[in-house]
């Protein structure tokens, strides 16, 4: 099967009479010229179809969907920054809003101490009138206790002296029960 | 027992005649219309699987992304997909100055992609797994890197073959290497190609011939044939991969900074 085709490969035939390949189709030099003309104009086909249509194109959309990602990206971080603006605007209302109500706290418990003082002052005046008062008229007692006192030992001492059969001067008496009060 | 199936059938399809298995007609080229000579001007298989390839690049490039959605539908991720994969590798290879090259490499990647992936639909034609084409694609490759070079940096591009980091004595055997090298670059670049693909398709029906051969026993060769169908789609696409790659590295030659 081999020997005798070849020689008719040398003569120009590259197939048999079955239509079957002699020796290597690949070498037969009657096909090449086909094959090397089709192959050009499909490649100089190729060339423009991607040059000209679907390599820029592709390009271009490529270009524009990292151009659109950038820019979501940037639009992403343009909201953060807003966020945090905002968060920032809010945490310094809260202090602010703090320290308003610390001051009107103390303003509060200043005027609270204030009227506290004003009232234990007025307070403490009254309890020292009451407290003069109460022990003037102690000592007004105390002083009509022991006029009270004198005189039932007076009259005590009186009677006992008439009792015991003694008839006393009653100015004798008063003297002598002064002068035991007194000692 | 499975080494024992597949000696029987080596056997069986041997006594079928050895007409069982042609895994070199798939390679074929013939005219789509017709039955005359192959003129470079016939429409033919090639043809034909070509410009499906095309109809797919319309599809995926215009047609999906014709919408032009900040929020892609599926088939215009893919689209975006294929287009930052590629310019990512051209500009880290090549560096910003190649970032010019992208709609060429990305031509290039894409034909064999295309062709390498559509040539494993059963039937199909792989316009890839000739030589003749990626040859073409390689010399392509070789001539716009030694041009570019060229003109860019005028005899200086020469200075990439003087290994100025050598001992002084070693540069001009270095540079005979790196000459030698630079001339092998369309060659190996082709060959990996083509080659890869060939072997791939011509293995898948050497199996499928087995098969056919075999009866009831042929799970085996149609398992095998379904793996090595998984292979060859990790081959088309790395082989693509590496086909770019190697343009991008070539590329780099030619426009970035010295690095020898």
């Amino acid at each position: 099967m081999a020997t005798e085709p070849i020689l008719e490969e040398a003569a120009g035939q590259c197939v048999n009479a079955h239509g079957g390949a002699i020796g290597m189709p690949q070498l037969c030099a009657e096909w090449i010229p086909n094959q090397v003309f089709w192959l050009v104009v499909t490649l100089v086909v190729m060339f423009l179809i991607l040059s000209r249509i679907a390599l820029p194109r592709i390009g271009a959309i490529l270009a524009e969907r990292k151009g659109t990602i950038t820019n979501d990206l940037a639009a992403a971080e343009e909201l953060k920054h807003k966020a945090v603006a905002a968060e920032k605007a809010f945490n310094d209302a809260l202090a602010t809003a703090r320290t308003e109500a610390g001051k009107i706290v103390a303003a509060a418990k200043a005027d609270i101490q204030k009227d506290l003082d004003a009232a234990t002052a007025r307070a403490d005046a009254e309890i020292a009138v009451k407290t003069a008062e109460s022990e003037k008229r102690l000592a007004e007692i105390r002083a009509g206790t022991m006029d009270a006192v004198e005189a039932v030992a007076r009259d005590t001492a009186g009677a006992l002296v008439a009792a015991l059969g003694g008839s006393a001067d009653q100015a004798v008496v008063d003297a002598a029960v002064a002068n035991r009060l007194k000692g | 027992m499975a080494t024992g199936t597949e000696e029987h059938v080596v056997e069986g399809a041997e006594h079928a005649g050895g007409l069982a298995i042609h895994p070199m007609d798939q390679f074929i080229v013939k005219p789509l219309f017709g039955d005359g000579p192959v003129e470079w001007y016939t429409v033919t298989n090639v043809t034909l699987w070509m410009a499906i390839s095309v109809v797919v690049l319309l599809g995926l490039f215009v047609l999906a992304t014709s919408r032009r959605g900040i929020i892609p539908s599926r088939l215009q991720s893919v689209a975006e997909l294929f287009y930052g994969f590629i310019y990512n590798m051209v500009e880290d290879v090549t560096g910003h100055e190649g970032a010019k090259f992208f709609p060429y490499v990305m031509t290039l990647f894409m034909f064999i992609f295309l062709a390498n992936i559509l040539g494993l639909i059963p039937m199909s034609f792989t316009t890839t797994s000739h030589v003749a084409v990626t040859a073409v694609l390689a010399l392509a490759v070789f001539l716009t890197v030694t041009l570019v070079g060229f003109y860019r940096k005028g005899l200086g591009f020469l200075s990439m073959f003087w290994v100025s980091s050598a001992p002084l004595i070693l540069r001009p055997v270095l540079a005979l290497i790196e000459v030698i090298s630079y001339f092998v670059r369309p060659l190996s670049h082709s060959i990996r190609l083509g080659g890869n693909l060939m072997a791939g398709h011509a293995v898948i029906k050497v199996f499928a011939g087995f098969a056919g051969a075999m009866g009831i026993a042929s799970v085996v060769p149609i398992a095998a044939i379904a793996a090595i169908y998984g292979l060859e789609l990790l081959v088309a696409a790395v082989q693509a991969y590496v086909f770019t790659i190697l343009t991008c590295v070539y590329l780099r030659d030619a426009v970035g900074e010295a690095h020898h």
